[in-house]
């Protein structure tokens, strides 16, 4: 129906390492301006799915179309197309360890050829600006850098080049709730801000509260719900439900003590 | 499972890991080739193999020297043939003990933290990073690798050799009562360029698989700490066993002309 309006949309999606399937059959849409979080346990696959869209990793089966254009089987060329349409927040921020936090941060602008040397780190001290890091931090390395500094940095390199579509992996995993919620309002103000798509996965409750419209469920390699945030307290659906108010008891219990 | 399939799953194995090592190390060529390229990465590496591995290279190789002229003194001198001890030193250095020592202290020093820094690139997702960023891992981490370990191999072993000579020489003149030029004359008598030439070919071959070997191992590191030690490890027992499998080959070819 509305998969013209879509920015991203995975069909039949399968993907797996050796003869392992890891996601099975995703069905997905993000549609232009919104902010879709994908929840899920570890270990279901949720960052897997993050790394197909973006063609680095490569799907067994399916289709992954970022603004119409194919990812699963493409060349490397169309996948540098969607890729520099894409800002990516990692993990563990995934910071250059040999480089200086401010080449981090234009690292994929001078890759690209969008910014010349001599205007480099002028252009790095304002997106460092943007996430609320003084120039201070610019010429320090990521190993000195706090947890919640690193997150920053991250953010800061992914916003950097003013990508179309954002994603974030886990941002506010371990962070404190009050450092969580610094880079929870710093992601409300990109996405909304710059009306901007953003695709993040959380366990966090309080940050998909906070910068989700609408909320997916990953489990055993599905989607098994989605709906806007609102709904996702009365979902209905006994695993959300376990999910998201956290409890040891409910359906998943016997599936998570058997994948140990 | 019998002794028999075990031992054909394993060369199995063997065959199809060592495809994809070679694989691996002429597609990083291939693209390396094609630019865009980063003289800094190779600057970098250039310094981490070359100039970092001289202290240990260089002891190595005196030590090396200098027990030569002593063990063949003591055979040698049996017969009367003493004279026989620079030759024997030099044409062992270059040809052989050079390369080879050089090669397997390298690759403890540089294959072990070549797949440690790549492992934990893998495994602290800065490879996926590197990809999203619009740059290939390829080009921008092994291919430097490679041409660095390629360059530096064959410049550490030719100061091994000449720091092995020394170490004969100090041995032969302090020790064992050798004039000094004519040690060095007696040195010079039977070495042959080819003799130099073909042990810093041995060296070329064993940087690149050194490099080769840190690389490949790093780059599928998986599964966190415990992955990038074991990615180290590997590294380093695949690439002192492939120096010295290819110094019996290299050899067999060498010697075959
Ligand atoms: N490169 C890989 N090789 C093999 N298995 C992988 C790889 N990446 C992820 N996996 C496996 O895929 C599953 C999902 O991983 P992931 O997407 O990281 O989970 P999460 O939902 O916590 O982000 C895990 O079982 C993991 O071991
Ligand atoms: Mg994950």
């Amino acid at each position: 129906m509305s998969e013209a309006l879509a920015r991203i949309a995975v069909r039949g999606l399968w993907v797996g390492f050796g003869s392992k399937p890891v996601l099975r059959g995703i069905d997905l849409v993000l549609h232009e301006g919104e902010s879709l979080v994908v929840i899920g346990a570890s270990g279901a696959g949720k960052s897997v799915l993050l790394k197909t869209i973006l063609g680095l990793i490569e799907a067994w089966e399916g289709s992954v179309r970022v603004d119409g254009i194919e990812v699963v089987g493409a060349s490397s060329a169309a996948r540098e197309q969607v890729r520099e349409k894409i800002g990516m927040l990692f993990q563990g921020a995934a910071l250059f360890d040999s480089l200086p936090v401010w080449e981090n941060v234009v690292f994929g602008l001078l890759a690209r050829g969008r910014l010349a040397r001599g205007e480099a780190r002028e252009a790095a001290l304002a997106a460092l600006a943007e996430v609320g890091l003084g120039g201070e931090v610019a010429d320090r390395y990521p190993a000195e850098l706090s947890g919640g500094m690193r997150k920053r940095v991250g953010l800061a390199r992914a916003i950097a080049a003013d990508p179309e579509i954002l994603f974030f992996d886990e941002p506010t995993s371990g962070l404190d709730p009050i450092r969580a919620d610094a880079i929870n309002q710093l992601i409300r103000r990109t996405v909304r801000g710059r009306g901007r798509t953003a695709l993040s996965i959380s366990h966090d409750m309080a940050s998909v509260r906070k910068i989700a419209d609408r909320v997916a469920m990953l489990y055993e390699g599905r989607i098994i719900w989605e709906g806007p945030v609102e709904r996702m307290e009365h979902s209905g659906n006994p695993y959300v439900d376990q999910f998201v108010h956290g409890r040891a008891e409910g359906p998943m219990t016997a599936s998570v003590a058997g994948a140990g | 499972m019998n002794g028999l399939a075990r031992i054909g799953r394993l060369t199995l194995d063997l065959a199809q890991e060592s495809g994809a090592v070679l694989l691996f190390g002429l597609e990083a060529l291939a693209r390396g080739l094609r630019g865009p390229y980063y003289p800094r990465q190779i600057l970098r590496q250039l310094l981490e193999i070359g100039y970092f591995s001289l202290p240990v290279v260089g002891l190595t190789a005196l030590f090396t020297g200098m027990v030569l002229a002593l063990q063949s003194y003591v055979g040698f001198s049996r017969f009367e043939a003493q004279e026989a001890i620079p030759s024997i030193v030099v044409l062992s250095m270059t040809r052989e003990l050079g390369p080879v020592l050089a090669g397997l202290m390298v690759a403890g020093r540089v294959g072990a933290a070549m797949a440690a820094e790549l492992g934990t690139m893998r495994v602290t997702e800065q490879i996926d990073a590197l990809e999203t960023l619009a740059t290939d891992p390829l080009r921008y981490l092994v291919f430097p690798r490679l041409v660095a370990a390629m360059l530096c191999l064959p410049l550490l072993v030719l100061v091994a050799d000449v720091i092995g000579v020394l170490g004969g020489y100090l041995v032969a003149v302090y020790k064992l009562g050798f004039g000094g030029v004519e040690y060095l004359n007696r040195t010079l008598d039977f070495l042959e360029a080819g003799d130099v030439v073909s042990g810093l070919v041995k060296a070329l071959v064993f940087g690149f698989l050194i490099a080769l070997m840190g690389c490949y191992q790093g780059y599928h590191c998986l599964g966190g700490a415990e992955g990038v030690g074991a990615a180290a490890t590997r590294a380093v027992v695949g690439a002192s066993i492939l120096v010295l499998t290819m110094d019996y080959v290299l050899t067999e070819l060498f010697f075959a002309r």
